[in-house]
């Protein structure tokens, strides 16, 4: 395997640093709300989460597109690791959630079109991997998991409008208030600052994140040919 | 001011919170640094024995001194 590059070392220190920045403004920063109290705080995280797991699995829809035009199998290993990042990302954002949804709305779970529409796009990925883990054949598996997180991909802008489109208690933070939403509130310039760090922070973790699961895939695929050097 | 209802402690939420998301983080990363060993040495192993089979696939490929077939000839017309 080939050496780690700098830049990859940096990022790397750059990712721990800005998430002890980001858990820093969410704990330390930003006021506590008032009507909610601490728990508002797993907000920051939430939405942190929730913008890098999104936008990754739409990146992994385009490069879906990409393979199935080229047929490179280099596409496939970056589609697998933007989708599984993004998939341990908004589990985080799952449970985060679920974790404000007690207090808030008395309850850890209830089938509002955004969570409903948010587990359906979980369920999504994780059927990707089962997927996978089917079929043996590389290219054959490729191709069976391109078109799959292609017609996946809808399920991230659906989510993602779910709060816009239909009537939902989950609260629109940003953009438009919603008025049957739960929980709502209003942000000051230090919430916000504080959003917009964990914004910044989770993009980087998330690209440093991706970047080394590439290198583990890009091993995996090494390994699996020196195999069929070995056996034949 | 005085109808006003005092903030819930909410905090037992918020380090839950906080304290699955770092360990769902640490666990993922963990898992890429097992699975990046177990490669590693999954390579190790599988070059060791590409090592050991290649002079076994030459030796097979080579014939062997003294039991050279003999040369086929054909008898024409």
């Amino acid at each position: 395997m080939q050496p780690k590059p700098v830049l990859l070392k940096i990022i790397d220190g750059l990712a721990v640093i800005l998430l002890g920045v980001a858990t820093y403004f969410a704990l330390v920063k930003a006021p506590t709300e008032q009507v909610m109290g601490q728990v508002q705080r797993v907000f920051y995280f939430h939405i942190g989460t929730a913008w890098t797991a999104l936008l990754g699995f739409l990146f992994a829809a385009v490069l879906s597109l990409v393979f199935l035009f080229t047929r490179d199998l280099k596409w496939d290993r970056f589609q697998v690791a933007a989708i599984e990042v993004s998939l341990v990302f908004f589990f985080i954002t799952i449970v985060l959630g679920s974790i404000w949804a007690r207090p808030a709305w008395n309850t850890w779970w209830t089938w509002d079109p955004r969570l409903t529409t948010a587990a359906i796009t979980e369920l999504i990925y994780i059927a990707y991997f089962m997927l996978r883990q089917g079929i043996d054949d590389p290219d054959r598996r490729a191709r069976f998991g391109a078109v799959y997180a292609l017609i996946g991909g809808i399920s991230a802008p659906i989510t993602f409008s779910a709060i816009r489109l239909f009537r939902t208690i989950h609260p629109v933070v940003i953009a438009g208030g919603n008025p049957e939403a739960q929980g709502g509130f209003s942000m000051t310039p230090s919430m916000l600052n504080a959003m917009f760090v964990a914004l910044i922070a989770f993009t980087v973790i998330f690209i440093d994140l991706y970047w080394n699961r590439i290198r583990l895939g890009n091993l995996e695929d090494k390994v699996e040919q020196l195999k069929l050097k070995v056996m034949l | 001011m005085f109808l006003q209802e005092p903030t819930p402690d909410t905090s037992g939420y918020m380090i839950a919170g906080y304290a699955i998301a770092f360990i769902v983080m640490a666990l993922y990363v963990f898992s890429m640094y097992l699975r990046t060993r177990n490669l590693h040495q999954d390579m190790a192993m599988l070059e060791e024995m590409d090592k050991q089979a290649a002079p076994a696939k030459i030796s097979e490929a080579k014939p062997k001194p003294g039991k050279t077939p003999k040369p086929v000839t054909k008898r024409v017309g």
